[in-house]
């Protein structure tokens, strides 16, 4: 695997861009295609765990968007999950409203105004802010709101919400199962399909540009801080919309799922995974997850001990995760240039976006 | 005209004046080179007109537009463009894709985000690629060029976004004289849209192509004029040339 070596030459005899063999669509591919047929082939606990699993990649996803495409280390993601998560049980507590169409929207737009609120504060000042300074400023949001969560009474304290109603959709209940597992499937590839785009697009260049070299992007007349903003935004956009579905999965919402240790879990899954890959995060989280499962089975209390080895061991020594194992750093960058019909056909045989 | 107008222009960076009182003038259409010893200060006037560092006190004017206190991105909008003296290319990054961020740097964000001018782009990101003889590695990552041909790149970079000014940091550092030759030969034409401020060691480069100097020696300007009269100047034979 990996990038094809050597430069080609073209029929007039000038050096061309080596080419670089694609993997990652043949990865995306196969997975869904394996887990469209998952629910028939497994028990229903399996199919409760992979729905966690699909729920938890979503959240991964926002996580990879906003590190591993925008170059914020946030600790925040949590934050946003949980945030959002509370308010659709509430809603659906207090209000008795069930229907997915209003719980999931709102979830996703209280994850948005979350991470917007937090980017004001921590990127959108007039000069861009140090990752340090992000990945403390949300590290801290994640803290202080687990403690708010902890010990405010109306939101359960330590207890949380819970024994929360199944989501409805036209007066269907959406139980945890097969209905519940494609509708986040279904949410998670949309999502997916939707960034991936967005990554490759023009907008996606600007954001591989302040990677790669900030401060010089901002002499060509990019506010760095907007884009960060917005990426930062959209990934709380998309951690909102996770915890909603979460808090409806497991039919519980507690302090845990707001705080800095499923921030940090976050981001354990997508350097596990592979960041800047997309479905790396994914499948780290559900690598992760099955180790956690079986190891729990072996050793009851100190499987947590192997766990961390394995992860530091991974990240020491493969920075770029599993994903880096197959997938090159060329195609991980990709190439974001021209369009197809404007590119001669030779190039356009090999110069198409990653 | 007076195109761009830096006056009384001081920096300092603790007990140390990198910049005093520095007054530097560039008019339309003129290429200006700014000459002078290490440590006199040429780098840090780049700086300080491009946003990279802010001026202690002194003003800087931009086509009657006062960017002195202005941010990177609002006097690269205001026509201001720059190459640094390190290079700065996007190593990772294509350089067909190098040249298109910095063409697509005046779309809206949200033309971005749905490429909406990717297509329409494509024609002018091209016309830079073969004008700075980079149209055959376009496909090539920027860091696999040539020295020579990354400080090119960087170079189109900062053209493409269409300046009034183009600031340049010591271009043709560690270029061979065919290299150096041909960088001359790429910015003769773009007089005819924009000025240029050069940062220089290669005196025969700047006689070359410069048409005035400013001189500066410890943070002070010790002659500004045309390239002729500069050279006879014995302040600066003493100051520069004679160390040279």
């Amino acid at each position: 695997m990996g990038t094809m070596p050597l430069m080609q030459e073209n029929s007039g005899g000038r050096q061309r861009a080596p080419a670089y063999r694609r993997v990652l669509p043949w990865i995306e591919i196969a997975l869904l295609v394996a887990a469209i047929p998952l629910p028939w082939l497994v028990e229903d606990f399996w199919i409760l765990f992979a729905t966690k699993v699909l729920i938890l990649g979503l959240l991964a996803i926002s996580f990879d968007m906003v590190w591993g495409f925008g170059g914020i280390m946030s600790f925040g993601q949590a934050l946003f999950f949980g945030v959002a998560g509370y308010t659709a049980a509430l809603i659906a507590t207090k209000l008795d409203v069930t229907s997915v169409l209003v719980l999931l929207p709102t979830a996703a737009v209280t994850g948005l105004l979350s991470a917007l609120v937090l980017a004001i504060i921590v990127i959108l000042g007039r000069r861009p802010t140090t990752v340090v300074f992000v990945a403390l400023g949300t590290l801290t949001g994640s803290y202080v709101v687990e403690r708010l969560a902890r010990g405010w009474s109306y939101v359960g304290g330590q207890n949380g919400i819970s024994s929360l109603p199944r989501l409805t959709i036209g007066g269907v209940e959406i139980e945890e199962g097969i209905l519940f597992y494609f509708m986040a499937l279904g949410i998670l590839a949309t999502v997916y399909v939707l960034v991936r785009l967005l990554m490759r697009s023009q907008f996606g260049l600007v954001l591989a540009g302040i990677r790669q070299q900030e401060s010089r992007i901002a002499f060509l007349g990019y506010r760095v801080q907007n884009y960060k903003g917005v990426v930062f935004s959209l990934g709380g956009l998309i951690a909102g919309t996770a915890g909603g579905m979460y808090a409806f999965h497991e039919g519980f919402m507690g302090p845990g799922q707001l705080g800095p240790v499923l921030s940090t879990q976050v981001v354990l899954y997508a350097l596990f995974g592979g960041v800047g890959t997309l479905i790396g995060p994914i499948i780290g989280v559900g690598l992760i997850e099955i180790m956690s499962y079986a190891l729990s089975q072996y050793w009851e209390t100190g499987w947590p001990i192997v766990l961390g080895l394995l992860l530091l061991a991974l990240v020491m020594f493969r920075p770029t995760g599993i994903m880096g194992l197959l997938v090159s750093d060329r195609e991980r960058v990709g190439s974001f240039g021209r369009p197809k019909q404007a590119a001669d056909p030779v190039a356009g045989t090999r110069h198409e976006a990653a | 005209m007076k195109l761009l107008e830096a006056r009384a222009i001081s920096k300092v960076y603790g007990s140390l004046a990198a910049l005093d009182g520095v007054d530097l003038y560039v008019r339309a259409n003129e290429f200006h080179g700014l000459i002078g010893p290490n440590g006199s200060g040429k780098s840090t006037l780049l700086k300080c007109i491009a946003g990279a560092e802010f001026a202690t006190s002194g003003s800087i004017v931009l086509a009657g537009q006062d960017i002195t206190r202005a941010t990177s991105p609002t006097r690269s909008r205001a026509g201001l463009s720059l190459k640094f003296q390190i290079t700065a290319i996007f190593p990772e990054l294509s350089v067909y894709d190098n040249v298109l961020l910095s063409v697509q740097a005046g779309e809206s964000m949200a033309a971005q985000i749905f490429s909406s001018s990717r297509r329409r782009l494509d024609e002018k990101v091209m016309a830079f690629l073969e004008r700075f003889r980079l149209d055959d590695r376009r496909d090539d990552l920027a860091g696999v060029l040539s020295h020579g041909q990354q400080q090119w790149l960087e170079i189109a970079i900062a053209l493409a976004r269409e300046p009034k000014v183009l600031l340049l940091d010591e271009p043709t550092a560690g270029m061979s004289p065919q290299e150096r030759r041909a960088t001359g030969e790429l910015l003769a034409p773009i007089r005819s849209h924009c000025s240029l401020l050069i940062v220089e060691h290669d005196l025969d480069f700047i006689r070359d192509i410069c048409d005035s100097l400013t001189v500066l020696d410890q943070g002070r300007v010790v002659a500004t004029g045309s390239t002729a009269e500069v050279q006879k100047d014995e302040r600066v034979k003493e100051a520069y040339l004679a160390n040279v």
